[in-house]
């Protein structure tokens, strides 16, 4: 298989992922989020300016697959906020350094927010800079940082990006 | 009368009577409560928080900050002291820095390359003789009379404020014995590494973001995430310390460890308690934490008068700033710290912990969204008053946190500074 046909097929895998993965954020309630990663996963928001410098703080640092559902249940359980749900815009998967069954991945995200009382609003513009495991005809998060373009976040995060 | 005559006029009265436990919501909304704010407060005797001193390490460093809603630069000079300036060019007002943060020899004006030195005085004009002989700046023109305006800077362990006005009283007056030694508890005598910035627009008035770091009441109320997963496994005593003008305040809670000990010999009270839900953290990691401090407190929430906040929750460290951005909306910058010293299994219980705080924290998101709600229900309402008579009426500190006392100084305070 020449070169560019594979890249093609794993840029059409991962198309497919992250269209399950925003489709679980925006139109599911996000109990199914934590299995696109693997169980020692790593996952953090940060901003540009925070990731250009190479500080480590996150808005979420999270660093296993029951982290994440911790945030979830918190979410759905524990946290109070008004009634309000994303939609995510993705780019083309631009795929990066492969090796053996792992990949690098970078993808644009556009993500709209609809709150109770309001319009849609933009919310987020960025980028997930994500490691992923090649397994059979699917692919699975080792690591997604999420490199918010803005240093300013409305209101608040609640659900994941 | 004052140049503020005209921002008084149509104002209600809020009432002498209600002391600091009836505020009145047009304080909250008003525009030239907003104006007198920025005179009195902000521009007036007040220290406000600029940034940390290790963000200025080298000469010719500089971070751009706001205090209140003026841009202002902080500077460290060749002479390795601090120095702080409006962001705004002597000659016709633009910014002078366009970046958050760098390392210049000056600061030269993009639009005419008027040049101002890392001290805020004005040093060059261009073409300031003109070109053979014609045109040139006035003959009587002095460049020691302008300049933007400065700032009084001073260090407090390490955090540097500003102030607009020399009069401002010295800080160690202005803070006061009591929140002075809990800033130093927390920084004394160590070097700060920034982990990472983050900037939160609260759809609210500013006062409403200080009224709730200064509200001990609501902690356990709004913020569910340890009661939900039963995480306060230890026994808590806490406090709340009001500064003697009230303006600011320390709330801290530590480990009980009478009540610890006297539980490990009651077997049977061990047995009675019951789980409220069956709902558990599945990482645990989450809140490991290293001990850090020569005392029991987990939790010390501290605030300078009028917009600081020093924040230490368990090792998650941080300082924020509550800038007003018009009468309605507001930037809460957050910085998270860590320590030069720290291992790398503490730096990461640090990130693991941050994930309690800032816009996504798990027990302070609520804050985010509450001040909104506040805006939205008082909106039509500006001359209905909130009550704040938890604690009674007064200003005092106590041993218990289910208190409104810290914001009743708080408004104690802004009243004797607004002659409001």
């Amino acid at each position: 298989m020449s070169e560019n046909r594979k890249r093609s097929e794993l840029t059409s895998m991962i198309a497919m992922v992250q269209a399950r993965y925003a489709r679980e954020i925006d139109d599911g309630d996000c109990t199914a989020w934590p299995e696109f990663f693997v169980d020692d996963c790593f996952y953090k928001i940060t901003t540009a300016d925070n990731y250009a410098q190479g500080l480590e703080a996150g808005l979420m640092w999270m660093d296993s697959k029951d982290m994440l559902r911790d945030r979830i249940l918190s979410l759905l359980e524990a946290n109070v906020y008004e009634r309000h749900a994303y939609r995510h815009l993705l780019g083309q998967p631009y795929i990066g350094e492969i090796e053996g069954d792992e990949l690098d991945s970078e993808t644009s995200f556009m993500v709209a927010r609809i709150t109770r009382e309001g319009p849609t609003d933009l919310f987020a513009t960025g980028r997930y800079i994500d490691r992923y495991r090649v397994r059979n005809d699917d692919a699975i998060l080792v690591k997604r940082i999420v490199v918010l373009d803005s240093g300013y976040i409305d209101t608040l995060l609640g659900f994941p990006l | 009368m004052d140049e503020l005559a005209h921002v008084d006029a149509g104002r209600p009265e809020w009432a002498k009577a209600d002391g600091a436990s009836r505020v009145p919501y047009w304080v909250f909304q008003r525009e030239d409560v907003r104006a007198l704010e920025r005179a009195k407060l902000f521009r007036g005797p007040t220290w406000n928080f600029l940034c940390l001193a290790v963000e200025l390490a080298a000469p010719g460093d500089f971070v751009a900050v706001h205090v209140g809603e003026t841009p202002v630069i902080v500077t460290r000079d060749v002479d390795g002291e601090f120095y702080a300036f409006e962001n705004r060019c002597a000659h016709r007002g633009s910014l002078l820095a366009l970046e958050d943060r760098g390392n210049v020899k000056d600061f030269t004006c993009v639009y005419h390359a008027w040049t101002h030195s890392l001290q805020g005085d004005l040093i060059g004009i261009a073409f300031k003789d003109g070109i053979g002989g014609r045109g040139g700046i006035a003959e009587n023109f002095c460049m020691s009379d302008q300049g933007p305006k400065k700032l009084r800077v001073t260090n407090v362990d390490g955090l540097l404020f500003g102030s607009f006005d020399d009069d401002v009283d010295d800080i160690e007056d202005y803070l006061g014995a009591a929140v002075r030694s809990r800033i130093s508890r927390v920084l004394a005598g160590r070097k700060p590494v920034v982990l990472g910035r983050f900037t939160q627009v609260l759809p609210n008035n500013w006062k409403l973001y200080v009224e709730n770091t200064k509200d001990s009441y609501h902690a356990s109320i709004l913020h569910t995430f340890f009661t939900t997963f039963e995480l306060n496994r230890l026994s808590q005593k806490g406090g709340l310390i009001v500064s003697e003008n009230g303006g600011s305040h320390v709330s801290y809670s530590e480990v009980d460890r009478a009540t610890e000990a006297a539980k490990k010999n009651d077997v049977y009270a061990e047995q009675k308690i019951r789980s409220q839900s069956d709902l558990r953290l599945a990482d645990m990691s989450l809140l490991g934490s290293f001990k850090e401090f020569d005392d029991d407190i987990t939790l010390q929430i501290l605030s300078v008068f009028p917009n600081f906040v020093l924040q230490q929750i368990q090792n998650a460290i941080a300082v924020r700033t509550v800038l007003p951005c018009g009468t309605d909306s507001m930037h809460l910058k957050w910085t998270y710290i860590g320590f030069e010293d720290d291992t790398a299994e503490e730096r990461k219980a640090r990130l693991k912990l941050s994930n309690l705080v800032g816009p996504g924290g798990y027990v302070s998101m609520e804050d985010g969204c509450i001040g909104g709600f506040v805006r939205r229900g008082t909106k039509e309402a500006p001359e209905e008053r909130e009550v704040l008579a938890m604690g009674g009426y007064d200003i005092e500190s106590s041993d218990d946190r289910i208190s409104e006392a810290a914001i009743r100084g708080f408004w104690t305070e802004y009243r004797r500074r607004m002659g409001l």
